[in-house]
């Protein structure tokens, strides 16, 4: 059973996002990492590029297979978590915490109105 | 339409290790019991059990069986001149391609034949048709299961659980061969580039086995750790490295057909000759990646100065060395340097001599 805190707010595709005024911190969530299995490269963007939503802007490889991320939302990356760079066995032991991928300064505050709360969230993995 | 998965005795063992089960053709087996990567890590420093009853057992008696096997395989069963030594070969098709890989035992009645599972329906098909004009009895052994102890420290803990007799055949048995001892058979033989052992054996003393062994501190390692072990040793993988289309030699296994004696005619012979003849033969080849990133089957590579592409047949990250390797199927006369085409970027790569890794140590230049 994978665990999903209420204080975030999530995506359909398994990522996490901590909003903290225009800021999101983003990640992938704790059923992501178990799917993937151990991970070993993340390959994270460029901070200051400008990104749109939907965009494929970082990598996460696991030893079975590679899988994209995407952002949440569009903006502006203002940081990228490095420790993941050394450290990528972090996605799997701490996804919600060290394991941050990259913080996104918003441009389109509606966007986030599709996150889902940790319920829908829950329910989109139990399907 | 649900199809009923197939389960070993082994199953609930399993399940109580907190292994993941997965549909691996048809089997219900365990990919890992929470990390892959620290499995694979336990058969290379210390020691690990895998459930691999899913494989086929088949016994071969009758006045013919060797005389069978000699026309059956593209290696030759006659340099299994003592008893229990161990062979491993092609099961050709006419065209000299790649039916299945197996290993043989030679048993005191007769042969003992360890197929892919995979593959079983179709290689008991062709065995009984190739069989017609022999005196051979042809007898699978669903019921029997088979473990492998695999890792420097395999044989010792085993050995330490066994009785006397089987202790005693664990201790002295040489490197490919097999015996039996208080009804296991046990061979000295594996899939991860470690010392350990293959035992085969009922199915509720393989439930009693297993408990003993991680009572005793051996890892229980699935599918994915198996992976990952066979590939850094090198060792082909059935349906990704070699299979219906392609022959030995253009699988790394041309070390598997036995050329002598000349008038030994083995199915395919004929068309690996021509194969030979023809020259330019594409060879099966490890790679190992500069940068960071992971190989991955079906990805294409590249060679400067020529159109002609190969392709990976079985890539992944090496957990014992820290960077992705694969093993690549490449047109002849090219290399080593050369570049994988990877989610649409070219990465340098370069062709090395294989194994990746063997016995815990990196073993290519």
């Amino acid at each position: 059973m994978s665990t999903i805190p209420h204080d975030l707010q999530y995506t359909a595709a398994h990522e996490w996002v901590r909003r903290d005024g225009d800021i999101l911190t983003v990640g992938i969530t704790d059923f992501a990492q178990a799917q993937l299995g151990d991970v070993v490269f993340v390959e994270l963007p460029e901070v200051d590029s400008e990104v749109a939503v939907g965009d494929s802007i970082a990598v996460v490889e696991s030893v079975k297979a590679a899988s994209d991320i995407y952002a949440p939302a569009t903006g502006t990356i203002i940081e990228v978590n490095e420790a993941l760079i050394d450290s990528p066995e972090l996605v799997n032991e701490d996804p919600y915490e060290d394991a941050w991928f990259f913080k996104i300064k918003l441009s389109e505050e509606e966007e986030t109105e599709s996150f889902m709360d940790a319920d829908s969230y829950q329910d989109q993995c139990s399907e | 339409m649900v199809t009923e998965l197939s389960r070993t005795p082994l199953y609930q063992s399993h399940v109580a290790a907190n292994g993941k089960m997965v549909d691996f053709g048809g089997w219900e087996m365990p990919i890992h019991y929470g990390s892959q990567v620290k499995e694979h890590e336990a058969v290379r420093s210390h020691a690990g059990l895998f459930d691999v009853s899913h494989m086929t057992v088949v016994d071969l008696t009758g006045s013919d069986t060797t005389a069978y096997l000699q026309f059956l395989l593209a290696n030759d069963i006659a340099k299994l001149d003592t008893l229990g030594r161990a062979l491993y070969t092609g099961m050709l098709n006419e065209n000299g391609c790649v039916i299945d890989d197996l290993i043989c035992y030679r048993m005191a009645d007769g042969y003992r034949l360890v197929v892919n599972c995979s593959t079983r329906e179709k290689d008991l098909q062709w065995m009984r048709k190739q069989a017609a004009d022999f005196d051979v009895t042809i007898v699978e052994r669903p019921e029997l299961a088979m473990l492998a102890v695999q890792g420097p420290e395999a044989r010792k803990i085993t050995a330490s659980i066994a009785t006397a007799d089987q202790a005693t055949v664990i201790n002295n048995i040489k490197p490919f061969n097999g015996a039996y001892a208080d009804d296991w058979f046990i061979a000295r033989t594996g899939y991860t580039g470690e010392d350990g052992l293959e035992i085969i054996l009922s199915a509720e003393t393989a439930i009693a086995l297993w408990d003993s062994l991680l009572k005793a501190g051996v890892a229980p390692a699935g599918l994915g750790a198996r992976d990952t072990l066979r590939l850094e040793a090198g060792m082909n993988l059935y349906g990704n490295d070699m299979d219906e289309t392609v022959t030995p030699l253009e699988s790394a296994m041309g070390w598997t057909v036995a050329w002598e004696p000349a008038d030994r005619q083995f199915i395919g012979r004929d068309a690996l000759t021509a194969q030979k003849a023809a020259g330019n033969v594409p060879r099966l080849v490890g790679l190992v990646l500069e940068g960071k990133g992971v190989m991955r089957s079906h990805q294409t590579v590249h060679f400067a100065g020529t159109d002609l592409i190969g392709e990976i047949t079985s890539g992944t990250f090496s957990p014992s060395l820290g960077m992705s390797v694969a093993m690549a199927r490449v047109p002849a006369g090219f290399g080593p340097e050369c570049e994988v085409e990877m989610r649409g970027k070219r990465h340098a790569a370069r062709i090395v001599k294989l194994p990746f890794v063997r016995n815990g140590k990196k073993v290519f230049e």
